[in-house]
């Protein structure tokens, strides 16, 4: 090193070419550049080809009529009827987000339980959660929903050999038919009471806290919860001379005719959301249980509470904190598996939109586009809820 | 108190020799209080044993029954698994399995050139070990063979043909000249001279020649010894093209999973590495495409890979049918990889950037010698755990009509020759079992190299 000449490396003036600031620089614009012009050349090359192969591009077929139908729908929807592209799009958007919502509510109960138990005294519970954890979790969901749809819905029996479960519901190959409620005259007064019985309990529960909060007073928030929300509906149904009726579903020819029929596509997706989910959940939950050092039990229990008031006033809530991050992407992951439902045909965005509608149209840029915003739109707006409710669960040091 | 008692006592009696150990109660100690303890230590837990002790009797013997006691192990066709032909009730038809085992394992590649497809699981497996074992040696090669070597030899090896052959004479002169410019500079630093400059010519100079050329030498070498073989082949045998279209199988499965290992391991590192970098524009990127990817699903990838990728290419280079989700599923992992390595990135204390910077590194330098490798060997767990995803991924891209294992499984299911009412549920835990023995392994080992950091990290 010696050589190098003397005036070259006096302080202040090094090259140019070493100075971290330009080469700082100098990376972040060829950075840019080299993606500015795949992007460049992937849309001329795009335009160039969409030309050559005659689709149109743009929103235009949003408007065009679909010619399809769809089975399991929230919103009316037909071919016949006039229904365009963008009525199937939010078809497949509110089955996404039913399944997906259900899912998440269920895995959680699911997986709550799985992971206590896997840390349960009792041998048998513990290593049956084990067992469901290690096996669930290291096989492919796709494999598990073929299971679920082709080796267990499928084979039920037909229409005609229905298996009859208690309260007049039927089960066989091509769906869950539930009794459909009919509501008579004064029938909706029930709906309301069970409305009014579910805010006035909400009501009573922020109150009973602030009372124990102020005074040390315990209220019975269960009991209560429970007379308005069961018995209150329950008395009107009985005061207003029981005005709700069922039709129930029953043989028509080679099919059933009445009820609420459930679809088995939909039925299948829901239990290997679920239970794929629940194993993660498990986990995490498990996680943070343990993450809650074993000292704060055993204060808790000098303190003199018992292992419920333990498990409830103590573990959990400082357990939820470890518990929440993780569980938001598991919530976020049930969302986007729940895409997988174009293997067993339960129509969801991807198999209504990217599946039929990208068929139809052939405008795959547009249709992939919008559908990856869809989801990109569901993860932004559950991460950001979830963050907020960390934020109010997080330690709050002093 | 005064010791009244033994004053008193006329017959005070102090014990000289020690009484022989006697067991502890049984209500404390063997199995029956263990199942107290365990099983029956409240009402409600009595109840809960009793339901799953029930629920595993109703279940277990049933799977056993029909899995193991009344399946059927030998036969060439459906005959072999129909109740009223064999006269018995039957269970699972793995008949059916060891018939169709060549096609889950290769698919349709074909029969007369089965071999190339068995060199390559040796080389994957080989790489696997190199990589996975504690102690094997060479560890650097190892991953040079892993990353370089296996993934060019495999293409070359699979695909075959004529564009193989231009690819296979390509890495063979870049290799040739690789060897050549290390020779020179071994042995003839001075040639050198204007490359790699006045002061490390006098530290290469210092050293005799055969010690300069100690480095890299292994990988050349190898790497020449590979190549050498696969042209030999290629000349002696021939090696007649396979379309992507016949491959399917375990080959598929294991395809894609090495591609996104092989791939997404250093993009997912350069992702992490630009999330945390301090240029506004550089980190910019990364975070865009990190959380864009993260957040859409796999599926949705994959039909972008499929529908969009040839739109995004002049129509005379649109990519191959395999490749597209070759190429999707990469970029999803490099994404979650990325997150698992800046995990990794932000668990280095701050002394340990500081203390390389106070050596004198440059950025690069501190990444690579000092950073890097103590984040990754921390958060090897959380990388084998994005490869056990990835792995179970791979089934998705059936999706876009690729026979993968599952596809070809789902594929013999219909096959007239094996269609029967128990072929289904045999093909399913054939899979489910494939499956969770690759998952399950990968988990062990995730928790025993865990364990082994962690040893290293007690007091």
């Amino acid at each position: 090193m010696s050589s190098i000449p003397s005036e070259q490396v006096s302080p202040g003036k090094a090259s140019l070419f070493y100075d971290p600031k330009i080469r700082g620089y100098v990376y972040q614009i060829a950075l840019v550049a080299i993606v500015a012009f795949l992007i460049w050349s992937a849309a001329s090359n795009a335009i160039e080809n969409l030309r050559a192969q005659k689709i149109a591009s743009g929103f235009g077929f949003w408007h065009n009529a679909a010619g399809f139908d769809v089975n399991q729908k929230l919103i009316p929807f037909s071919a016949s009827g006039g229904s365009t592209y963008g009525d199937a799009f939010l078809v497949g958007l509110l089955n996404t987000l039913l399944v997906a919502g259900l899912g998440i509510v269920l895995a959680t109960f699911l997986g709550f339980f799985i992971g206590v138990a896997r840390l349960s005294h009792n041998w048998v519970i513990a290593k049956l959660a084990m067992i469901y954890v290690e096996g669930i979790r290291n096989i492919p969901l796709l494999l598990q929903l073929f299971i679920w749809y082709n080796a267990v819905l499928k084979p039920l029996p037909n229409p005609r050999q229905s298996i009859a479960l208690p309260g007049g519901t039927l089960l066989n190959n091509r769906g869950l038919y539930l009794p459909d409620p009919q509501l008579g005259p004064g029938g909706s007064l029930i709906v309301w009471a069970f409305l009014i019985g579910v805010a006035a309990t909400f009501v009573f529960r922020s109150w009973a806290r602030k009372q124990q909060a102020a005074t040390g007073r315990q209220y019975p928030i269960g009991w209560v919860a429970l007379g308005l929300i069961v018995v209150l509906p329950l008395l009107v149904y009985f005061v207003t001379g029981r005005p709700v009726s069922f039709i129930y579903p029953e043989l028509a020819g080679f099919n059933l005719r009445g009820g609420i029929q459930i679809f088995p596509e939909f039925v299948a997706l829901l239990i290997g959301l679920t239970t794929y989910t629940a194993g993660f959940i498990a986990e995490v939950v498990r996680a943070g249980i343990l993450a809650v050092s074993k000292g704060q039990t055993e204060a808790a229990h000098a303190l003199g509470l018992r292992n419920g008031p333990t498990l409830k006033l103590v573990v959990i809530p400082q357990a939820m904190r470890v518990i929440i991050p993780p569980l938001t992407s598991n919530y976020l992951n049930l969302t986007k598996n729940s895409s997988l439902a174009v293997v067993i045909g339960y129509p969801d965005l991807v198999q209504v939109f990217t599946g039929t509608v990208l068929n139809q149209t052939g405008q795959a840029v547009e249709v992939v586009a919008i559908t990856m915003a869809v989801y990109l739109t569901i993860s932004l707006v559950t991460s950001l809820f979830m963050n907020i409710y960390n934020k109010r669960m997080a330690l709050v040091e002093r | 108190m005064t010791d009244a008692t033994t004053e008193n006592a006329p017959y005070a009696f102090v014990r000289k020799e020690t009484l022989p150990q006697e067991p502890a109660p049984l209500s404390v100690a063997g199995p029956l209080a263990w199942i107290r303890a365990n099983l029956f230590s409240s009402p409600l837990n009595a109840i809960l044993t009793l339901l799953c002790v029930w629920f595993v009797i109703d279940t277990v013997p049933g799977l056993v029954r029909f899995y193991i006691l009344d399946a059927v192990w030998t036969g060439t066709n459906r005959d072999a698994c129909l109740a009223d032909k064999v006269g018995r009730p039957v269970g699972a038809c793995w008949a059916y399995v060891a018939d169709r085992t060549q096609y889950f394992i290769y698919g349709s590649y074909p029969v007369t050139e089965r071999w190339r497809v068995n060199i390559v699981f040796v080389m994957f497996a080989l790489g696997v070990v190199w990589l996975l074992w504690t102690r094997a040696p060479q560890k650097k090669v190892g991953a040079f063979f892993f990353f370089v070597v296996m993934p060019a030899s495999a293409f070359i090896l699979l695909l075959g043909g004529a564009s193989a052959e231009g690819f296979l004479r390509f890495l063979i002169i870049v290799t040739v000249a690789l060897a050549a410019l290390y020779l020179v500079v071994s042995f003839a630093p001075g040639l050198m001279k204007f490359w790699i400059g006045e002061g490390q010519l006098a530290v290469e100079e210092a050293m005799p020649a055969w010690q300069r050329f100690s480095g890299p030498k292994t990988l050349i070498l190898m790497s020449l010894v590979v190549f050498g073989v696969l042209a030999i082949l290629a000349d002696k045998i021939g090696l007649p093209r396979v379309d992507t279209g016949l491959w399917g199988g375990m080959t598929v499965t294991f395809l894609i999973s090495a591609v996104g290992i092989v791939f997404s391991l250093p993009l997912g590192v350069l992702l992490a590495l630009g999330r945390r970098s301090r240029l506004p524009a550089i980190q910019l990127i990364s975070v865009i495409f990190i959380e864009f990817v993260r957040g859409v699903p796999l599926i949705t990838v994959l039909f972008m890979a499929n529908t969009m990728l040839p739109l995004f290419v002049p129509q005379e280079w649109s990519p191959d049918r395999l490749l597209r989700p070759l190429v999707g599923v990469a970029l999803f992992a490099a994404a979650y990889m990325a997150e698992v390595v800046r995990g990794g990135l932000q668990a280095m204390p701050k002394g340990q950037y500081e203390g390389a910077m106070s050596l004198g590194l440059g950025y690069w330098q501190m990444m690579r010698l000092i950073i890097l490798p103590q984040a990754l060997r921390i958060v090897i767990p959380g990388i084998v755990n994005t490869f056990i995803g990835l792995f179970k991924d791979t089934t998705l891209v059936a999706i876009v009509g690729i026979f993968d294992f599952l596809r070809t499984i789902e594929a013999t299911l219909i096959d007239p020759t094996w269609a029967t009412p128990v072929t289904r549920s045999t093909g399913y835990a054939f899979a489910a079992i494939f499956y969770f023995l690759c998952c399950w392994g990968m988990s062990r080992y995730s928790i025993a190299v865990e364990k082994r950091l962690a040893a290293g990290q007690k007091r």
